[in-house]
């Protein structure tokens, strides 16, 4: 089983989301003596103290009781570690959403379960169906002030199963779990307001859900990060390439192909410092020597036979991160993997309509916290993979050339349509 | 969960841990001019130096180190320092606090304390060589302004982080385009947490100052803290000094880096230590990150690390 867990949590500004990471550290002591003592002194009128002040960081979010970035947390319990995304959920700040998805193996969203299901929790949901975030809770929240009512959690967790459904989740991928964060109910600990809940508790579904494990059967994707050429007396020709392996594994003898020239070789040994290695697999930083010397440079990637042929037009779809609209003809910067090349924005086909996960036709441009569907011309061909195969070489970014800034994050192929309800 | 098992668990997430770190570093060798780490002899930028020789072995670690020196040093962190450059070849640079003061430049505070005169020395050095990407060993798990630090961290000329100018970062894509003059702060620890760097330490037996461990020190208590006798950092008239058994979690300019009391002399019994406390290692023992509730993200503003 694996023993950590990348999680995030996403929900709408009075969902109570920072109360409930607050808890979640509490209740498994996370919390230190004098965190503790900085959230007591903090606390506004004495009474128990407010959780929320824990992981609220900054004092411009303080000021205006809203949390505006993505902020890491870290706990532990004898069973897992979790490294946990907490992205803010006021609804100009969904990009934060999809970076703390990026990373994360499930995904924690957030109602309030007087209000159920709002916009905001479909745009959550949407937003990590597309990002294949492999499993979903959804924590209803504030059970404790519709008086612990059965038929309203389930009234909310049914709507909530009906979308990740459409979604393409599997059932038992997804939980609903009846909640106060505020009280404790369910969150670590069992509650007695809920008899008629027999599912796990927050933490306890955290510890003991299976996380798919990395896909070592995947093919190898290899993106070359540096060559290491140490030119010393030891190793006065030594050439070695090094990277993190983004997917599958590699063994010494194995043949590959180096895009996007596409010249065939065969890894003669798999180096690192502390010694070298028969195989290694995905989420490794190793360093790969190979039989030929190709002139291979930063920005290749070493591939299993039949990879993809580089393309240097595609479709993908984006997730819209920046102030400036994304309009047709826009001349940009595109990072995949250890490669930076010029990008032109062709036709922008389709924006998610996150009311009601349909699709607009040719909307002419994206906004901020906008996803869409376009399509792009690189200068050099890139060894795509479609983001729902291989997801490590089918995501990029998209960069402003003077700015620098980060505009958009990238799934190749058609995601978006795919997960758009009919 | 048998005791062998727990192993298990801590070897795979330190294995984790340590890719993540080492693919930071190629990343910025690969996409930077002149990187360059900050180095104290502490044990978080003991840990860079580490990473750094794994990730370019067999070649040497291909920046140089900075060590911006208040003046106020335990003296067996700096003769730690020096050893280690020497050991491993690297080219120091040091950006002396005492200078500016010797020249004006900068005015000794009252309370003699050296942290925040850091911040002028660290630019000047990054501008007077023109470094491009600075590695330091800052982590998400330190304090709550920290905890929203993106592994590339984007200062302007005057070193300043901005909340606003802050990119999402997705994946393991990270952005380092910046202007000229403007730098980038890389933060290659991020998702270690204290536990993790001691047990990483223990695992690859990384050497640290003595002063990591329990010695017999006089000390004297001041703001809750016991700090060392020196000639800089007091006692004053009214602050009695004893000898007690301490150790340091953190190690930094002596005025305000605190020393708690322990009988842990061995690397295993640490890590018991650490995995018991209750305090965090910044409240612990910076009195600096005391002064303000928002202490850190005024300083971090203003360019400190």
């Amino acid at each position: 089983m694996p023993d950590l867990l990348k999680l995030a949590t996403a929900g709408s500004v009075d969902d109570g989301k920072s109360t409930l990471v607050g808890r979640l550290l509490y209740d498994t002591k996370s919390v230190l003596a004098d965190q503790m003592e900085a959230v007591e002194r903090a606390t506004q009128g004495g009474g128990d103290p407010d959780l929320s002040l824990l992981v609220d960081g900054l004092r411009s979010e303080r000021e205006q009781g809203i949390t505006i970035d993505v902020a890491y947390r870290y706990f532990a319990t004898p069973r897992r570690s979790f490294v946990l995304a907490d992205t803010p959920g006021h609804v100009q700040y969904t990009r934060n959403t999809v970076t703390g998805a990026s990373t994360a193996a499930l995904a924690v969203l957030l109602v309030d379960a007087r209000a159920g299901i709002i916009e905001q929790t479909r745009r959550h949901v949407a937003v990590m169906g597309l990002l294949r975030v492999p499993r979903l809770v959804l924590a209803v929240n504030k059970m404790d002030l519709v008086d612990h009512d059965e038929n309203t959690y389930w009234r909310i967790a049914k709507e909530f199963f009906g979308l990740t459904e459409a979604l393409g989740y599997a059932e038992e991928d997804v939980v609903a779990i009846p909640l106060s964060a505020k009280k404790g109910d369910n969150v670590v600990l069992r509650s007695d307001n809920t008899p008629w809940y027999e599912g796990p508790t927050l933490l306890e579904h955290l510890e003991s859900v299976p996380v798919a494990g990395a896909d070592h059967s995947a093919p190898l994707r290899f993106p070359v990060q540096y060559v290491v050429r140490p030119r010393t007396e030891s190793h006065p020709d030594y050439r070695g390439y090094a990277g993190l392996i983004a997917a599958g594994t590699v063994r010494a003898g194995d043949e590959v192909m180096v895009l996007p020239d596409g010249q065939r070789t065969r890894v003669e040994g798999i180096d690192t410092f502390d010694g070298e290695l028969d195989a290694a697999h995905d989420g490794q930083s190793v360093v790969l020597r190979l039989a030929d010397d190709l002139g291979i440079a930063r920005g290749a990637v070493i591939a299993a036979p039949g990879a993809p042929e580089p393309v240097t037009e595609f479709d993908a779809t984006l997730a819209w991160l920046h102030e400036k609209p994304l309009k047709p003809g826009a001349r940009l910067l595109l990072k995949h993997g250890t490669r930076t090349v010029q990008a032109l924005v062709g036709a922008v086909t389709h924006r998610l309509d996150t009311e009601t996960l349909t699709l607009d036709e040719d909307p002419g441009e994206l906004a901020i916290n906008d996803m869409g569907q376009v399509s792009l011309t690189v200068s050099e061909p890139l060894p795509l993979d479609d983001y729902d195969v291989v997801a490590a070489t089918g995501s990029f970014l998209l960069v402003d050339p003077q700015a620098g800034d980060t505009l958009g994050a990238g799934l190749v192929g058609r995601p978006l349509v795919a997960a758009a309800l009919d | 969960m048998t005791a062998a098992a727990v192993e298990t668990l801590h070897t795979d997430q330190l294995d984790a841990l340590e890719s993540e770190a080492i693919h930071i570093m190629r990343e910025v060798a690969g996409e930077f001019d002149r990187p360059v780490i900050l180095f104290s002899g502490g044990k978080d930028s003991m840990l860079l130096v580490h990473l750094a020789r794994k990730a370019f072995w067999p070649a040497p670690i291909p920046f140089p180190v900075l060590h911006v020196d208040t003046g106020h040093n335990f003296d067996e962190v700096i003769a730690f320092r020096d050893a280690v450059v020497e050991r491993y070849g690297l080219e120091l640079e040091v950006a002396r606090v005492q200078d500016y003061i010797d020249d004006g430049r900068l005015e000794e505070r009252a309370d003699g304390t050296r942290n925040p005169l850091q911040t002028t020395p660290l630019l000047d050095a990054i501008a007077e060589h023109r470094h491009d990407a600075v590695f330091g060993g800052g982590r998400r798990d330190e304090e709550r302004a920290r905890a929203k630090e993106r592994v590339f961290s984007l200062r302007n000329a005057f070193g300043q982080w901005e909340p606003s100018r802050q990119r999402p970062e997705l994946w393991n894509l990270y952005n380092g385009r910046h202007k000229p003059a403007e730098h980038v702060r890389v933060f290659p620890l991020s998702n270690f947490t204290e536990l993790d760097v001691w047990r990483y330490i223990r695992r690859e037996g990384i050497e640290l100052p003595s002063i990591y461990y329990a010695h017999t020190r006089e000390v004297f208590s001041r703001d809750g803290m016991w700090l060392t006798s020196g000639p800089w950092f007091g006692p004053r008239d009214d602050e009695e000094v004893v000898a007690k058994t301490v150790r340091y979690r953190t190690v930094g300019d002596g005025s305000c880096t605190g020393a708690v009391e322990s009988d842990a002399s061995t690397l295993d019994e640490v890590l018991d230590e650490v995995r018991e406390s209750r305090l965090t290692e910044r409240g612990a023992t910076r009195a600096d990150d005391r002064l303000s509730e928002a202490a850190m993200e005024d300083r971090k503003r203003e360019g400190y690390f």
